[in-house]
């Protein structure tokens, strides 16, 4: 028992104290190591608000989404051709959109965060068109044919990028994709300023997403992921409700994909393979315990965290059998980390909570302060 | 002037009422009709394409029938279906030639021993570009893939069908495996192509425009023995029976006597067995690539949906359609007026099948209603 409380704490410090020492170690400067340091948490944030749309799909819907990669792939695209200027006809780089001159109102330093936004709306919107496009055919049948239709689709969509390459530059990569607030900062400094930006959406999908959860809409949510029959049995459409929860997260995903294409400034097909876009995602979410949100959010922390720590691993002097194979063992140790979590620790580091109402959480702080019984407690 | 709106609205119902009534029979016509017409205009008009879809499909097929019975009997997506296939494919690999990487990724060691060392073993049969050694070790890989599977089921699945376990915890438990097998192929045998058969060789020409090599008719001819063994094995003795039986409703199949955890253990050893030998026969005309795994999920699922869950007969045949369908449709589609459409489509042509029969049939050829 009292392992089990000691067991999220301690994997938090682990990872912490593991990754801060191997980056000291590597960069052996305090500059360097924050600098490092801030790259890493820009990307994990950005893994966050993936682990957060996905939670809100399986851990409070129940939708088997198998292609996160389409979302992200969309999500990233569409953000990126409404950020960028047109293309040139004259260079060899060839997308269609280019929409950032004139989403750039000329006051307020509109240029620097206006197109931003509309691009991170025009990817949630994209991305849940492309959700509501593949929950027609599939969302009324078993839920393991959306899992294999949505791998299918984000293979399908990886072709089109590679073939097509009109539309966003092919396998050449679409490089060059500005960051908000750049024109105002040194490279040094907009590094932490993009940091700020992406913390900043990642609270905002948390916020959004808590809340929502907590509200009756999110109930009806849950119920369906306990026991569907029973969901329509008390009167709910259940096809509209997996319909709204499965676009709601993919919105959030297209979000995610636009906060990533504006950090890396440079997407390309390969990007969004089922490893990172997909596999890795689901590992955070079932590390940190699905039908929670700090759990989603603790998962792409430890998961992005243990993934980090490996890049830091190549810079000692370990035996060139492991050494040139390092990503590979990786990748086969955190594939058995999820069998392992299903089998053992199916609840994740985070259980789910299992009472999610604003209400009852207000009234239970106002009667009985410090009472137990208003924290929320772990499923058994 | 409001008898005939009246008589339209009846007749209307009627017909409306009519396909409800017969809406199985209409849509299994349906999907027979379009299969009809996909095979005879592919025979006649692209002959040649025909037959390497037939030769693709009927080696899907021996995954798909694994895929499928897996399905039925334990009621899980199988996701490292495709990656074990590829296992078994390296398997044969490993034996026949006794190569691992070493040190490096890119450089290979000779273990030692294996089976092309025996004498002959290597010489071609006849007009094939491999000799008996290659046979061996694909039995062999057969057998290890075999025992492989049950004991990941005792390992993984059993303690979470013991837990009672939804089956999107079991379909995330294989994904994990699928990216585990893969990463192992990595570690092991590193990123790069790999063949059973050094050299070219030749195909001969046949009539009407086939060109041919004669491993691909091996291939074909081994794959349909295969089939056949399962035809019987399913449909003629006890324990095939039985494994239908439970594929088609696992609590009727317990209640009436019959003892699953026996009939789970064989499904293993068949899924197994058939797994590693289609990787390996796809890897006869093929390079065998650890990634090919994950490629091969989404024809290998269409097919399976094609046939109806739990029915072998029908991912033999959907099989047979994604390969046809896979090899010709590029074609096809060129032929109307896409000129310019890429082969790199390829894939997609198994995707566009999953979506048609999630429209149109979702339980599948073979399917009954419930």
């Amino acid at each position: 028992m009292r392992f089990e409380r000691m067991l999220t704490p301690l994997v938090l410090l682990t990872v912490t104290g593991l990754l801060v020492g191997t980056t000291l170690e590597r960069s052996r400067s305090l500059d360097g190591t924050i600098n490092f340091l801030a790259f890493f948490a820009t990307t994990a944030a950005i893994y966050a608000v993936f682990s957060l749309a996905l939670n809100v799909q399986w851990g409070y819907t129940g939708i088997f989404n198998f292609g996160v990669a389409a979302f992200f792939l969309v999500g990233a695209y569409t953000a990126a051709i409404f950020v960028k200027p047109p293309a040139d006809p004259e260079s060899s780089v060839r997308y269609v959109g280019g929409f950032g001159e004139v989403f750039s109102p000329p006051f307020l330093g509109g240029d620097q965060w206006v197109p931003f936004l509309v691009a991170m709306l025009a990817a949630a919107i994209a991305s849940g068109l492309l959700a509501f496009l593949l929950a027609i055919p599939t969302l009324r049948l078993r839920e393991d044919y959306l899992a294999i239709t949505t791998i299918g689709i984000a293979e399908l969509l990886r072709r089109i990028v590679i073939q097509e390459d009109y539309l966003v530059n092919g396998s050449r990569s679409l490089i060059g994709i500005p960051k908000p607030f750049s024109g105002y900062f040194e490279a040094d400094t907009n590094r932490f300023v993009y940091l700020a930006v992406v913390v900043v959406v990642l609270i905002v999908v948390f916020l959004l997403v808590e809340r929502v959860i907590r509200s009756p809409w999110g109930r009806v949510l849950r119920a369906l992921k306990e026991d569907e029959i029973a969901t329509a049995a008390s009167g709910k459409n259940v096809f509209a409700f997996k319909m709204q929860g499965f676009i709601l997260g993919a919105m959030f995903m297209g979000v995610g994909g636009a906060v990533f294409a504006f950090s890396r400034g440079s997407i390309g097909p390969t990007t969004f393979d089922h490893f990172f876009a997909t596999f890795l995602i689901w590992a955070m979410l079932i590390v940190g315990g699905s039908g929670n949100n700090w759990g989603a959010i603790a998962g792409a922390y430890v998961v992005w965290g243990i993934f980090t720590i490996t890049l830091n691993l190549q810079l000692y002097d370990l035996p060139s059998l492991i050494e040139s194979r390092i990503s590979f063992i990786r990748d086969f140790l955190l594939g058995l980390l999820i069998v392992a979590i299903l089998l053992l620790r199916p609840q994740g580091l985070i259980p789910e909570e299992r009472r999610v109402s604003i209400w009852l959480d207000r009234r239970m702080r106002k009667s009985t302060p410090g009472d137990p019984a208003a924290t929320n407690t772990s499923e058994p | 002037m409001t008898v005939l709106p009246a008589q339209l609205t009846s007749s209307l119902s009627d017909v409306a009422e009519g396909y409800r009534r017969h809406s199985d029979a209409i849509s299994r016509g349906v999907l027979w009709f379009l299969i009809a017409l996909l095979f005879s205009w592919a025979a006649i008009f692209e002959t040649d394409l025909f037959i390497a879809g037939l030769i693709v499909g009927s080696v899907l097929a021996l995954g798909a029938i694994g895929l499928t019975l897996i399905y039925g009997i334990l009621g899980f997506a199988n996701f490292a279906h495709g990656d074990t296939m590829m296992l078994g494919a390296y398997m044969a690999f490993f034996f026949l030639t006794g190569t691992v990487v070493g040190k490096r990724t890119n450089i290979d060691v000779d273990l030692g021993w294996s089976i092309d060392r025996l004498p002959g073993a290597t010489a071609g049969l006849g007009d094939l570009s491999f000799g008996w050694g290659l046979l061996l070790a694909i039995a062999l890989a057969a057998i290890v893939l075999a025992v492989f599977s049950v004991g990941l089921d005792r390992v993984v699945y059993r303690p979470l069908r013991r837990r009672g376990s939804g089956i999107v915890i079991f379909a995330m438990a294989a994904l994990g495996i699928a990216f585990s097998i893969r990463a192992l192929m990595l570690i092991i045998w590193g990123p790069d192509p790999r063949r059973y058969v050094q050299g070219l060789h030749y195909a001969n020409e046949y009539p009407f425009g086939v060109v041919l090599k004669t491993d691909q008719i091996f291939i074909f001819l081994v794959a349909l023995g295969l089939a056949a063994v399962m035809y019987y094995v399913l449909f003629h003795t006890k324990l095939g029976k039985a494994m239908r039986a439970m594929a088609d409703n696992p609590d009727l199949a317990l209640v009436s006597g019959i003892n699953t955890t026996r009939i789970v253990m064989w499904t293993w050893v068949f899924a197994g067995g058939l797994m590693a030998i289609a990787g390996a026969l796809l890897s006869i005309q093929a390079l065998l690539r650890p990634i090919l795994g994950f490629e091969l999920i989404l024809p290998l699922f269409a097919a399976t949906i094609l046939g109806g869950i739990g029915k072998p007969q029908g991912a033999f045949i959907g099989a047979l359609v994604v390969g046809v369908a896979q090899e010709s449709s590029i074609q096809f589609l060129r032929s109307v007026g896409f000129e310019d459409l890429s082969i790199g489509y390829k894939p997609a042509v198994a995707f566009v099948i999953l979506i048609l029969i999630l429209l149109l049939r979702p339980r599948g050829l073979f399917g009954t209603a419930t």
